[in-house]
């Protein structure tokens, strides 16, 4: 099988591709900020100031079209068996209607992707990751009976996030939607079929909504109206990359790198350094990735990921030493900085931002195993007027922000 | 007599708890009392009408200081700031301005009045934000005694002095006329556009009895810049369910480190024996006695309603009676069944996340004065209107909105007397509707429910003396280590084991917490 050119075929590849909510989010993107995610048009925020977007996401609701997630169809006899080797879960403990975050590994235990796995429940499942990997995954399905149709395209996503979110959907939808957290279930939205998960990346209580590309325009409309009452506001990728932070979600391509990309060894990670060891089930056979990984879970961890809180009050005082207000900026920062304990360097941050709503400068940061543990005190590089600084930060637990919605 | 304390505080405002707060977390046994049955003073939220949650008086948090946030950990305690996105200012010929966060937005928005203004409006802010900077440490501790300054005072005052220095020479020459001239004489010298200069010069007059044109309103606009300089912490906001949570995520840290609140006790009077202060005595009689009591009322209402003017040094009660209260300002909460339209900018819209200011121009303001100098209510007074259901969706049911109107200038002394407020309450309103219904034509259509707020009902149910929302004038004269009064801004009274810790202190009004944090600070620092 090959990839499936996207919309057809009928795009400008000079251009990204119009995402099945194009029409739709190009008038609302007054801001005209755009970026390019996985090939596709993708709104960075509406408006030209982002706060608000985030706001919505923790006080109403937001809704972002994640339609450039790869999903991929996975059917056949041996769908579960299949997935559960190419993934690091189980999924054939996987109950029908029931969603599971995985881990994608090379056989070498490092780190290809994450996303999640869905039982449909009429013997297929939908794998969704944050990039391309059809092919990844089609190397191992000799022997598996199994189909896997990539349907990137032709399935419209939309993710829609906060505390309202379910009212929202239930106003929409007409009638109640009893959920659990990481639950799945197909219904019809005001006559649009839809599978509707309980799933998100932004922490807090929100659901991802997955129908064909010919349904989006409606399910987006609805959505929008249903939402106006409770101040449903249209969300792009900067906020969402703000409140992925807090939750203490990782990110490919910017916390860890996928595996087959790396040149170099030392830019790969396994899932238990990136942070993500609670997605792999070991001691169930042979999965690609188990045998390094099994090995590397008998011994003490390399490198972990934490979370930091740096000290705002001495970033203040950084700034007013030299005559400046603190201004930290409302944005997610993907630049890395080293971290260090006295002289030595002992890490690196690879995300960080500040927190609205813990009014405080948080961070991911990838640390040597045995220095991890809450409550130790680092110092990370801070630069200000072209000059390098230190100041005082704190490994705390992850998430940063946990509100009980979320699982309620 | 009942249990002792180390410390009891009079008033469970937010000043009143910030205050306890502190002085729990070092230790002391603690006890508020609070007169109403909710906490919080002018700092509440109250659901007057079923569904819709008022921020009865305070509608912004303004300036909330990030250390107390980080110290009494006020997020973990409930405490969520949403902040006012913008400041929207719709004109009677149809026309509007917005001010954004983002400059060049808000650049292309100026410069539909005036390229000029357009260029010239991040130079001010910018400016601003230096001068700003001169004065925000002065926040965080007791002002330095001018009159009569001591050692410490000396040392506090040349740093003052040197930071002065430090200032370029433009923005020292800046300063000066901050300290010395009316808001509009300022704005005069930066920008050309009415339509830009009336919404900002209000900041100069809100809680004073002066106009825009009043000398001395200057400086009070440079208050509207220190949120900047607080950074990130983006302080000038709306607080999750109200500008009550504020109060009741600072009661909540109180009482995590031991203090006791009561809600429903009202204090009568401070028991004073040979100039000190031993107990207070509650209205049913019931008397606590603590080393310390500390007033989280007006100075007005601590000195001659609860100590006793036969207590008091006679110049010292003179210059606390002269001390100016004045209240200017009158409240309309609403309760509305949709979205309110402004001609100008029709339909729901980033527009409506921040403030919206009714200011049509600098002789509208200064007429608006006039009738106030003489006893009425403006017949168009200048609106400061919130509508925090917009981004805060817990305080009214869906689609439907609360919509907070700050009402300058309504005369605490009115020409019949401020007894005869009450029955002019519904007409005072009335004129906030019609002033309101000629840029939002249908407003009175869509209201469920109002609620109407003069100054006198400010005084009688809130204490705030006069109606005044600051516990006294915001102006020049009555500020920093005048506050309330030479030789007394460092939260001590004359009377023995009698403090000060609200907005009648340094370094005044607003949701602040300054005042209730420096006094605790100053107490424990005391070793009394």
């Amino acid at each position: 099988m090959d990839f499936q050119y996207p919309r057809g075929g009928s795009y400008d590849p000079a251009m990204p591709i119009p995402t099945p909510f194009h029409d739709r989010t190009a008038p609302l993107c007054t801001s005209l900020q755009w970026k390019d995610w996985a090939g596709f048009h993708a709104v960075c925020r509406y408006g030209t100031h982002l706060e608000a977007e985030y706001h919505a996401i923790r006080q109403s609701a937001g809704l972002l079209d994640v339609s450039p997630l790869t999903k991929i169809a996975v059917a056949g006899r041996d769908a579960a068996a299949f997935l559960s080797f190419v993934t690091c879960r189980d999924i054939q403990r996987l109950r029908p209607a029931r969603v599971r975050y995985v881990a994608i590994c090379d056989e070498a235990g490092k780190l290809v992707d994450d996303g999640t796995v869905m039982n449909l429940g009429d013997g297929s499942y939908r794998l969704t990751a944050a990039s391309p990997i059809w092919r990844w995954i089609d190397r191992f399905s000799a022997g598996f009976d199994v189909s896997l149709v990539d349907e990137s395209d032709s399935i419209a996503s939309l993710a829609i996030q906060g505390p309202r979110s379910r009212a929202i959907l239930e106003q929409a939808a007409g009638e109640k939607i009893p959920l659990r957290y990481f639950q799945l279930a197909t219904m019809s939205l005001d006559g649009i079929p839809i599978e509707i998960s309980r799933t998100g990346y932004t922490g807090d209580l929100g659901y991802e909504l997955w129908c064909q590309a010919e349904h989006s325009t409606a399910l987006w409309d609805r959505l929008m109206e249903a939402g106006k009452p409770h101040r449903l506001l249209p969300v792009g990728l900067d906020a969402l990359d703000i409140v992925r932070i807090e939750a203490g979600f990782v990110l490919q391509g910017v916390d860890y790198f996928s595996a087959p990309t790396c040149l170099i060894e030392s830019r790969k990670s396994s899932p238990f350094e990136a942070g993500i060891g609670f997605a792999v089930d070991l001691g169930r056979g042979s999965f690609v990735g188990s045998e390094a990984l099994e090995r590397e879970n008998r011994m003490a961890p390399r490198s972990k990921l934490v979370g930091l809180e740096l000290s705002l009050p001495d970033i203040e005082k950084l700034h007013a030493s030299v005559g400046l207000p603190p201004v930290l900026p409302i944005e997610a920062c993907r630049t890395s900085r080293p971290v260090y304990i006295r002289a030595r360097q002992v890490g690196y941050i690879t995300s960080s931002t500040f927190s609205p709503i813990l009014k405080s400068a948080i961070a991911l940061a990838t640390v040597e195993g045995s220095v991890g543990e809450p409550g130790t005190g680092l110092e990370v590089e801070f630069t200000i007027e072209h000059v390098h600084h230190r100041i005082p930060a704190t490994v705390v637990e992850r998430p940063f922000f946990d509100p009980p919605r979320k699982r309620d | 007599m009942a249990v002792s304390y180390d410390q009891v505080i009079i008033g469970g405002g937010h000043n009143g708890l910030t205050c306890a707060a502190y002085l729990a977390r070092a230790g002391r046994k603690v006890l508020v009392l609070e007169a109403r049955h909710v906490l919080g003073g002018a700092a509440v939220t109250e659901e007057v009408f079923p569904g819709f949650k008022y921020s009865v008086c305070s509608y912004v948090v303004s300036l909330l200081r990030p250390e107390i946030i980080r110290e009494l950990e006020l997020t973990r305690h409930g405490l969520e700031l949403i902040p006012l996105e913008c400041s929207f200012s719709p004109y009677p010929d149809g026309s509007s301005l917005v001010r954004w966060p983002d400059r060049e937005q808000t650049r292309r928005e100026i410069a539909h009045f005036s390229p000029r203004d357009a260029e010239a409006y991040p130079l001010f802010g910018d400016a601003m934000i230096r001068l700003a900077r001169f004065v925000r440490p002065i926040l965080d501790k007791p002002p330095p005694d001018a009159i009569d300054p001591g050692l410490g005072g000396l040392l506090d005052l040349l740093k003052l002095g040197r930071s002065f220095r430090r200032l370029d020479p433009v923005d020292r020459l800046r300063k000066i006329q901050m300290f010395t001239m009316s808001a509009v004489d300022f704005l005069d010298r930066w920008f050309e556009s009415d339509a830009l200069k009336a919404p900002m010069a209000v900041s100069g007059i809100i809680g004073t009895f002066l106009g825009v044109r009043s000398p001395g309103t200057a400086y009070v606009l440079l208050h509207h810049y220190m949120g900047e300089i607080d950074g990130a912490s983006r302080s000038w906001g709306f607080a999750r369910g109200g500008t009550g949570a504020v109060s009741c995520a600072i009661a909540d840290a109180a009482r995590s480190f031991g203090a006791e609140i009561r809600t429903e006790a009202p204090v009568a009077r401070i028991d004073v024996r040979n100039g000190e202060a031993r107990s207070v005595v509650l209205e049913d009689g019931s008397e606590i006695s603590a080393r310390q009591i500390i007033s989280a009322v007006d100075p007005r209402r601590t000195f001659f309603g609860l100590v006793g003017r036969e207590h008091l040094d006679p110049d010292f009660a003179t210059s606390i009676e002269r001390f100016k209260y004045r209240g200017s300002s009158g409240k309309v909460n609403l309760a509305l069944d949709r979205l309110p339209s402004f001609t100008s900018r029709p339909g729901d819209g980033p527009h409506l996340r921040g403030d919206i200011a009714i200011a049509p121009s600098i002789d509208a303001l200064e007429l608006a004065y006039d009738e106030a100098k003489y006893g009425r209510w403006s017949s168009r007074p200048y609106l400061n209107i919130v509508i925090p259901s917009v981004v805060d969706p817990t305080i009214a049911p869906p689609g439907k909105h609360v919509m907070s109107i700050f009402v300058q200038y309504a005369p605490y002394q009115l020409e019949g007397g401020p007894e005869s407020w009450p029955q002019h309450r519904e007409a005072f309103g009335d004129t906030v509707i019609e002033t309101l219904e000629e840029y939002c034509p249908g407003l009175s259509d869509s209201i469920l429910h109002r609620q109407v707020l003069t100054p006198w009902d400010l005084e009688q149910e809130f204490g705030l003396t006069e109606g005044n929302i600051f516990h006294g004038e915001l102006s020049l004269e009555q500020l920093f280590f005048l506050r309330p009064t030479a030789g007394w801004a460092n939260y001590r009274t004359p009377v023995k084991n009698l403090w000060m810790c609200a907005s009648g202190t340094h370094p005044g009004g607003g949701v602040m917490g300054s005042p209730g944090r420096n006094a605790a600070r100053a107490l424990l620092k005391a070793r009394v």
